[in-house]
């Protein structure tokens, strides 16, 4: 979606706010805000792609003007909500008002480092051919979904090279809506700088995004 | 010991309150062990962080043989250091040469490679990084003190999909000879985003 996450290329956010010897969280709400993320999302309820749509559907004023620890417990917060665990009168009350929904698993403490470890690979088996090879020139799709795509807008109906085929990786459009994971072809594809930002752009930039095969056609 | 601060102010309580509402109700509601959490927050405050990826750096400096497996497959030469999992399944290095500098960034999230580099900083995961570090890259770099030649190409890596990106930061000047200990020294987090270079040994004997 065109959300406000959407971020490449846009102007006037000014100068970065470097820190040095910078802490990994800010308060102690951050760290705990990190952690209810990491562990509902290790119940299985719901997958990366689907909380990342979540945070990015935040209205634009709020994903701008909150720090990225708040995103996620918003975000959490909408999760939640969405998939019928809590209701936004129990968010509210900060206590549950009626029954629990029965979880696929609960990440108990003696789980965590094997959890972790074990990650989530979004690598899936080759069913068919890639359509595409290094070499070849594609161009990106012009498209704006309102669901969640990871083609961002700065880089569409762009043309490009494939520099890399990655593997058959599960499509975030698809799963993010509970459509299944689709799992697709996904290529790094390289662009020119004057082919994305126009001709004034820095002569000697070269941009690379990994883009999935529904994104491209041959140019 | 890093200087905690609170930069949210007046929101801060509200936020605080909010966080601490919905830790309750997820474990009234039996959803979450609390001690899942701390243990959670403790991986990523003591055993995962950027010494990782600096140790795999500077063992690709001092290790052909090692560098070769990890531009050929950096995920399995990564695991042989045992660094593996979450936000570090599919990983990719790419190697900065006097010709070409890298440098990723998340344009529409916060992707980083967790388990070489840990959480990412908060400007990485900020607006202006994200916004600006694919189209004017080297005004970025800049602000990190970093000038790079004008005809050296600038390959801006963003993480769109679930591969994660490490970069081998060109190894300095005078480090000939030295172990795999002392030059994980001169590794900084911000040199293998691609934001840094790696320490100059010469100026960290005058520092020291």
């Amino acid at each position: 979606m065109n959300g406000a996450q959407d971020l490449g290329g846009q102007m006037g956010f000014g100068p970065l706010e470097l820190e040095d010897n910078e802490p990994n969280f800010h308060a102690k709400w951050e760290e705990r805000a990190f952690a209810l993320t990491l562990a509902m999302g290790a119940t299985g309820t719901w997958n990366i792609d689907s909380s990342r749509f979540a945070r990015e559907s935040l209205p634009p004023p709020v994903y701008l003007t909150s720090s990225y620890y708040k995103i996620w417990a918003l975000g959490l917060e909408k999760l939640l909500i969405d998939n019928g665990l809590v209701s936004p009168e129990e968010i509210d009350a900060g206590k549950p008002l009626g029954p629990s929904q029965p979880l696929n698993r609960v990440l108990k403490v003696e789980s965590v480092a094997a959890t972790l470890q074990k990650g989530g690979p979004a690598d899936r088996p080759e069913t068919q051919p890639a359509r595409f090879n290094p070499g070849d020139r594609v161009r990106t799709r012009r498209m704006n979904p309102e669901h969640h795509t990871r083609l961002p807008r700065y880089a569409r109906d762009a043309v490009g090279t494939v520099e890399t085929v990655h593997g058959v990786h599960v499509f975030p459009d698809t799963n993010a809506r509970g459509l299944g994971e689709q799992p697709t072809w996904l290529y790094g594809i390289v662009f020119r700088g004057t082919d994305i930002w126009g001709p004034d752009s820095d002569p000697n930039l070269t941009l690379r995004l990994d883009l999935w095969e529904p994104y491209l056609d041959l140019a | 010991m890093p200087h905690h601060h609170d930069h949210e102010h007046s929101e801060l309580s509200d936020i605080e309150l909010r966080v601490r509402a919905l830790e309750t109700l997820l474990t009234e509601k039996g959803y979450i062990d609390p001690p899942a959490l701390d243990a959670l927050i403790e991986t990523y405050e003591t055993k995962v962080g950027p010494k990782n990826g600096a140790k795999v750096v500077a063992k690709a400096w001092a290790d052909p043989d090692y560098r070769s497996r990890l531009m050929e497959d950096a995920t399995a030469a990564i695991a042989e250091l045992g660094f593996v999992g979450r936000q570090g399944e599919h990983m990719v290095a790419v190697e900065n040469t006097s010709a070409a500098h890298n440098m990723v960034v998340c344009t529409l999230c916060s992707c980083y490679p967790w388990t070489v580099l840990g959480l990412p900083p908060v400007w990485y995961k900020s607006a202006p990084y994200r916004s600006r570090a694919v189209r004017d890259p080297r005004g970025v770099l800049a602000e990190f003190g970093v000038t790079l030649p004008e005809d050296m190409e600038i390959k801006v890596w963003d993480s769109t999909a679930e591969v994660r990106y490490l970069v081998v930061p060109e190894r300095p000047q005078g480090t000939h000879g030295w172990s795999e200990e002392d030059l994980a020294e001169l590794v900084t987090r911000d040199s293998m985003i691609g934001t840094g270079l790696a320490c100059d040994p010469a100026k960290r004997e005058d520092a020291a």
